[in-house]
Formats: C-alpha cells, structure tokens, sequence
C-alpha cells in the first residue's frame, strides 16, 4: 500500500498527461469475438494486420501508434450497433454524444446505439478518460469507424444488387435500391457473416454542416434510470454474500504502523481481519458492523513530526523544489526586454490545494473467482486501475477484469484504484465480494488534490501596449496553461514542481486553472499600468482569431462598454486549453461592508463542432459553477500532516445560493473538428472575477482563493 | 422484504424488530435502532436511490420524505422514522410512470453525473408539495442543503419551474 507516498501519482498534471505507450497483447482473437458478439461486421482500429495476415490473433497494438485511439463498433445480425470504447461516463454525457456521432454516420437512430463503455475484458486498451480528449480522438476515431462499417454495409448492398454505389440510399439502417425500389437493412447484410474491417482514415465522414443526429441536443440517453433511482453506481452494488469493507487509516500523513492488536475485532461475530504489512482492514455483513469492528483495532502508530501547514506553504513550495525544471518557450532575451521596458510589472500569486470532492466517493466491488479477480470501480483509468491490481496480487493483466458502470463525477479526481485495491485484498481474504465505499472524510484526505503552487510573473510594457518583456515562473501548480497566448518577443516560461506535502494530481483544466489565472490577471495589471481597456489591451497583444473571437462575443454579450453602477466591476478573463477556448467576464458588486457578490456571469465557448449544445452548455454552466468554488472560498485546510477540513460542512463548495445569473454563448464552429469542452470552461472564471473586484474598488487580489470569508480585507 | 441474516442478526444484543412504512408498503426490519435510516434503506432493503455523500447532512444526497418532510437519511436514526410516512425515490414512480416533478427533470435533462438526482427531486418534491408555485428565490431557499457538484444548480431551478407550472 502506498497511500502515504504524495510525490508519486500515476498521473502528474500537465507533464505527463499523455499516457505511456500501451504494453499490452489483445486476448480477443477473431473467433472468440465473434462467438461473444454473435456474427456481423466489425470495424476495428487494431485490426491492420490481422487482415492482411489472416491471422487469426489481434496483434499487439503497433508502438508507432501509441496515439492513435482503439474502439471498434459491430454491427450484429440483427441490425443492432453495439460500440466497444474504454472511455468511461462520469457525467461528461459522452454515452450520449458518442452514440450520436456513430448514428450520425451509420444514418440510424440514437436508439439503436448501445455504448460498452471501461470494462477491461470487453474493450481495447484505452489509457483514460481525461485531457478532454473523448470528443476529439474517441469521437474522430468512431466516427471514422462508423463511416467505414456504413461504406462496407453499402458496398455490400451493392453486390447483392450488382448495382454502382451511386444508385443507393441510405437512411435510418436501410439501403435502398433507387432504381429498383429494393430496400435491405443492415442486419440482412451482416446475417451469417463475420466480417473484420480496418478503420479507414479515408473514408468520406459526414460534414458537421449536414449533421442531423450530431449536433442536435439528444437528452441523456439513459437518463430515467437516473431520475428514478435505478442507475446501480458502484457504491449501490450489492452481490450474493457480499461483505462491506472498512480499511484502517493513519492518523496523520506518513504516519508509521508501529503494532495493531486485532483480536477484539476478529471475535466480532462475521467479521474477517486482514492484517497484511501496514494494510489492515475488516468486512463484515452489514457496513455498521464493519465500523465497529475498524473501532475495535488497537492500534500504535509513530507519527512525523514537521509538516508544513496552510500558514507557511507557499513559503515552502519555493523552498522544496524538487529541481526538474519544465522549460515551457524560452524567445529572445527576457532580461533585456524587462529592463528596456517603459513600465516594469511584478507580482506574485499563490494558489491553494483544493479538492475535487466528486459527490461518489471511490468505491470499488472486488470479487475472485478460479483465480480471476473482477472488480467494479468508480474510475477514469479502468485499463490503469487494472495495471494497479496485476502489479499489487502480482497477476497477468488477462486475469484482472476492471468494470467501470457510469460513475458519480470524478473531474481529474478519480484516476487512481485504491478503493480497489483495498476491496480487491479483502475479498482475496472473506473469499466472498467485498465493497468498500470511502467516507467523505476519506475522500477528503487519501484521495489526492489540485497542486497548490506559487506564480512570479515579471513583464514589460510599453506605453502603447506592447508586451516587451514576459517571464512566467510556476512552482508546483503544474504546466498545462503555461504558455502564454499573448504576443512578447522575449519570453521565458517554466514550471518548477516542488516537494509537495500532500498527494496531489489531474484536476479540471489542471494546471491551467492556476496558470491562467496569474496570467490573465497580470494583463488585466499591464493594462491598467498604461491606461488602457482591459479588452482592448487583449485585442492589441493577440493574434489567435478563435481566441479574439470568443472574447469579443462574450464582450458583446456582457454589455463590456455599458456603464455600470457606483460599486460595481467588470472583470475580463480568457484562454484556451484542451482544445476549447473561452472568454469570460463578471460583473462584481461590492458593498459598504467590503462584502462581495458576484452578480453575472458571461461566458463565450468554443471547442469547435458543437455535438450536443444542451450538453455542450451544461457542461459550460457546470464548469463555471465549480470554478466559483475555486476562485471565491475552495481551500483545504492542514496541519500536522491532517486534513483540517475533511467533511462537506467545513471544506465549503458552491451552493444553489452562490450561483450568479449566467450566460452562455457557444460558438459552433462547423467548419473546425469537435473538440473537448469539459475542462476549458472553468479557467476563465477565477481571473475575471479577480479582474472585476479590481476594476471595482481598485484591490488587487493575487491569492486563490481570492475571499474565503466573502469579505474583502 | 425481511432482513432475516440468522445467526449474525441473533448475535446483536442491541437489534430491535421495528416496522417502517415506507413508500406505502409495511417493511418489518431486525436492526439496531441506532443505525442511519439510509443504511438500513440501502443496505438492508437494497433501496439505494438515497445516495451517501456527507454522512453529516451537509449534502442532500441521502435526502428522503418523512410525513411530508424532507430529512437527511443519513443522520436520522432508523428508530426515528418507524411508524411514520417514509417516502424515497423509489417511492415517487407509480406503475412504471414517472412522478411530474421526475418528468420535468427529465423534460429538462438536467443531469450530468447524476449522483445528487435523488436527493434533489425529492427535495423539489416536497417543496412543490408545500408551494406549488415557488418562486426563484423560494426555491434556492428551499434547495440550498442539496449539493451537485457538477453545478446543474441552474436546470434544477428550471426544472422545478417547468413541474411547478404543469
């Protein structure tokens, strides 16, 4: 067990989001897919050699094409589409816009989709879902792979009719025949065959301009189950003669186990003990007997002395860096553009933890059977979760099945197994299912958090606007967002991690939450230091068109020129990441008292061709909400190696009551590739809101998060 | 439904037969009257709509009706709700139809991961029950103990509005 261990984590922000290059072998072979899946045609991504082979073994995915993305898609005998992907739902809604994009192509209704989404056994290797890279490479790749299925099936058709291409309709999973009147469905075609196909990269897709199931607002595609109460989320499973899980927990970070005596838990009556180095853990029949049995472990522990805490943290990110320095652009000479600048800017921000506190915590169902070990997980990495099991029970990979059903939201928070682990070493004991659901305490403190970091930024400008000078240091918060966007010919860029003291990883937009952040605040200063609009000075350094364009609508929309009451600010902020940009502005009230209320919010999105703008904007809404929390009062409080805020009526996220009125205006690009939008949205909000309480009452606030008792000080 | 587990149910000293009357039907439950009314719905009658999130009643997604009212399932203790009028999500479908406040939730497809789905409408239902035409204001007071943490805050305020004017 390593929960003790915060500098490892499978996933460091930003530098290695790219997931290492699959080390796998497929066990699926073409005889057994097709006695799983019944005949049919099957379009494939990992299928290339196998055609041209005929070997009958799904070779190794090629090294070359580490980034290339697997799913394939059957269409059955019965006409039915099923889809094999290893992306996972944790309230994205891709079950929904992946399945419009292969009935967009194969011409059928959503209906007929059915998504087998992160269960190890059933789908290709896929490294994660996160990096908002679902829409832009799962979505390509299906969508390519659903237009290669549909040519097949039409080539088909036109063999049975020894009739051109051309002479075909298709619509709604039937071909038919223009000249003759004959019509065929797809399941007619794919009867008594087994046909595997290569995804063609050449196949002609359906222009987003002409998309009638795409880019449409299909609802949820499983929704009832959810409004009703039926959806079974991992922490609802129940299995025959499952036990709940408890696991025992260090008082403090690094503690050391020094003895546990557990025999007055093990003569609980039902209860299994499991002490196994510093793992010690308990099931029992019902989850109330489980916390007793944890109570009744007697247990020492040698706790380190020396933590840092909240008071003196951002002092010590500065003085534990770790030394591997991250080098983002380095252009011209930042030296001798800062002291040949007019006006000089100089400032620091500091940037909390925070926690993602995804409403489910992690959960996991473990369960061996004839020395396989299944287990059900809330995850966004089942395939990296499954790596995590092989390595800890010291198995093959074809021995661990990880099942993801549609999970209660993760946003970067959910990439490790650790609740898997624990139910996965319990149940090896009870030798019955064991779940273990993780108290919100637990998820507070042993999950991991947002980095907390420090920001220098140190620029030059000149007295008509231009950014002469632009150095950009980040220690700790990570390096997506680094860069910037706007125009300086002497650059110098680099994030600096840091020793951090707690377990740290993936967020919302990463990295980019901070570094935006301290970027579009510091613009909004260099504007203010030569007098001149905050928008306008952006205009004047950018030259990123779909960049202007969403700050220009979101402008527009806002009503940036209008005059606004005695109090209030209006606040600018923007940028890109993950292939979305946006534009933000806010609106602040601030009263006699120093309280401040964020009354509005505007927003302008684009992450090009929209797939679903109901799901597109709720995902927008949604990232502005959670980057309220963020801005105004998000932090996690620590001391002495604890968490001093582990539970939801301490560790404050937004409410019903803390909602501004917001707008949101998307821009569908048809004409550019769908990209991710579950990430960029929430980068804007922080710095426009700090932006906006500037342009108000002229204070300057450079620590996020920027009010944590509402009150200005 | 009975929770009859034999020889672990005998070995609690404390356990106490009790009857909830939940979603109309009588459910008779061998338990120690201590334990959360939610883990007694989710793990001892395999109701688990009511979700934990908190387990200090600072989240609402365990929220139930009890006589009309909504409670934290997961601070009540389970003697606290036998005898009375216990309502979950699983209460709200009747014969396979949806509940109007559930169709207005659906009509909106509010949702994104879903998890705080159960709490909220029946939160939105026992306020729609007490105001049936709340006002936006009403409705953020009566809905501020429920979190989602994706942020639909502003669809379920829709989605109220559309069941409070159908």
């Amino acid at each position: 067990m390593e929960n003790q261990d915060h500098s490892r984590h499978p996933f460091e922000p930003a530098t290695n989001e790219l997931p290492s290059k699959p080390r796998y072998r497929f066990t699926l072979d073409r005889r057994k897919f097709f006695k799983l899946s019944g005949g049919g045609l099957v379009v494939a991504f990992v299928l290339h050699d196998l055609i041209s082979t005929g070997n009958n073994n799904i070779p190794p995915a090629d090294e070359s094409q580490a980034d290339d993305v697997d799913a394939w898609i059957h269409v059955g005998e019965d006409g039915t589409v099923s889809v094999f992907t290893g992306k996972v739902e944790v309230g994205q809604n891709i079950r929904t816009s992946l399945s419009q994009i292969v009935a967009e192509e194969l011409m059928l209704p959503l209906t007929s989709i059915t998504m087998i989404m992160g269960d190890t056994d059933l789908v290709p290797y896929d490294a994660g879902t996160f990096g908002s890279r679902t829409t832009p490479q799962m979505g390509t790749q299906l969508r390519k792979a659903a237009a290669t299925a549909r040519e097949a099936l039409r080539a088909l058709a036109a063999k049975k009719w020894n009739t051109p291409l051309t002479n075909l309709h298709t619509e709604n999973g039937t071909i038919v025949n223009t000249v003759t009147k004959e019509k065929v469905n797809y399941g007619e075609l794919t009867k008594g065959k087994q046909l595997l196909m290569k995804i063609s990269d050449n196949v002609p897709v359906i222009a987003a301009k002409d998309w009638k199931v795409a880019g449409k607002s299909a609802p949820k595609v499983d929704q009832k189950d959810f409004i009703s109460g039926k959806h079974i989320y991992v922490s609802d499973m129940k299995l025959n003669g499952m036990l709940y899980g408890k696991v025992l927990r260090a008082p403090s970070y690094e503690a050391k186990l020094i003895e546990a005596n557990v025999a007055k838990a093990k003569s609980i009556p039902g209860v299994i003990v499991v002490k196994d180095g510093d793992f010690v853990g308990v099931a029992a029949p019902d989850s109330r007997t489980a916390t007793s049995a944890l109570l009744a472990i007697d247990a020492k522990w040698e706790e380190r002395k020396g933590h840092p805490s909240n008071a003196n943290i951002f002092e010590y990110l500065l003085k534990n860096t770790s030394g591997e320095k991250d080098n983002g652009t380095t252009t011209g000479d930042v030296e001798r553009g800062l002291s040949g600048a007019a006006l000089k800017y100089s400032n620091t921000y500091n940037i909390d933890y925070i926690a993602h506190v995804p409403l489910e915590p992690r959960a996991a169902v473990a369960q061996w059977a004839d020395g396989k070990l299944t287990v059900w997980t809330g995850t966004q990495r089942p395939f990296g979760v499954q790596q995590e099991l092989a390595e800890t029970f010291r198995l093959n990979k074809d021995k661990v099945r990880v099942m993801v059903p549609d999970t209660g939201s993760g946003y970067g928070g959910k990439h490790s197994g650790e609740a898997a682990i624990e139910a996965a070493r319990l149940a090896q004991e009870a030798k019955v299912p064991v779940k273990v659901v993780w108290t919100r305490e637990e998820e507070f403190t042993w999950a991991y958090f947002r980095p907390g970091g420090v920001i220098e930024v140190n620029a030059g400008v000149n007295k008509d606007g231009t950014i002469t000078a632009w150095k950009f240091t980040n220690y700790n918060s990570g390096g997506a967002g680094l860069d910037t966007q706007y125009k300086s010919s002497n650059k110098q860029i680099a994030h600096v991690p840091s020793n951090t003291p707690l377990k740290q990883g993936s967020y919302r937009g990463l990295a980019a939450t901070a570094n935006v952040f301290a970027r579009e605040c510091s613009i909004t200063d260099l504007a203010r230091l030569v007098g001149m609009d905050p928008l306008d000075f952006r205009l004047k350094n950018l030259d990123d068109d779909r960049f202007i364009a969403v700050l220009q609508a979101a402008a527009k929309a806002f009503g940036w020129d209008k005059p606004k009451t005695t109090g209030h600010g209006y606040g600018i902020a923007g940028g890109f990441e993950k292939g979305g940009h946006v534009g933000t502005c806010v609106e602040v009230a601030v009263s006699s008292g120093k309280e401040v209320n964020v009354l509005r919010v505007t927003q302008a999105f684009e992450c090009g061709a929209i797939v679903n703008p109901h799901h597109l904007e709720n995902q927008a809404i949604g990232s502005i909400i959670m980057g309220l929390g963020g801005a105004l009062f998000e932090a996690v409080q620590f001391a002495d190696g604890k968490i001093l805020n582990a539970g939801l009526s301490a560790y404050r996220v937004p409410r019903f009551s803390d909602v501004p009125k917001i707008e949101v205006i998307l821009l569908d690009r048809k004409d550019l590739p769908s990209t991710g939008a579950g990430e960029a949205a929430i980068i804007g909000v922080a710095p426009a809101i700090r932006n906006a309480i500037l342009d108000a009452v002229g204070k300057a606030l450079n620590t996020l998060p920027l009010l944590p008792n509402g009150i200005l000080a | 439904m009975f929770f009859n587990n034999s020889f672990f149910v005998n070995s609690k000293p404390n356990n106490k037969i009790m009857v909830l009357y939940l979603n109309g039907e009588n459910h008779e439950i061998t338990v120690e009257p201590d334990v959360p009314l939610l883990t007694v719905l989710r793990e001892h009658l395999s109701l688990t709509g009511s979700k934990y999130g908190c387990g200090e009643g600072a989240c609402g997604a365990c929220t139930v009706l009890i006589n009309g009212n909504t409670v934290h399932s997961c601070i009540t203790p389970v003697s606290g709700a036998a005898g009375k009028e216990i309502t979950t999500i699983e209460g709200l479908e009747k014969n396979e139809k949806l509940a109007a406040v559930q169709q207005a939730f659906l009509t909106t497809d509010v949702f994104q991961c879903s998890y705080c789905a159960s709490g909220m409408i029946m939160a939105a239902a026992a306020l729609l029950k007490k105001n049936p035409s709340p006002s936006e204001e009403a409705i953020v007071q009566a809905m501020n103990g429920n979190i989602c943490r994706c942020g639909t805050y502003p669809y379920i305020i829709k989605a109220i509005k559309l069941a409070s004017s159908s």
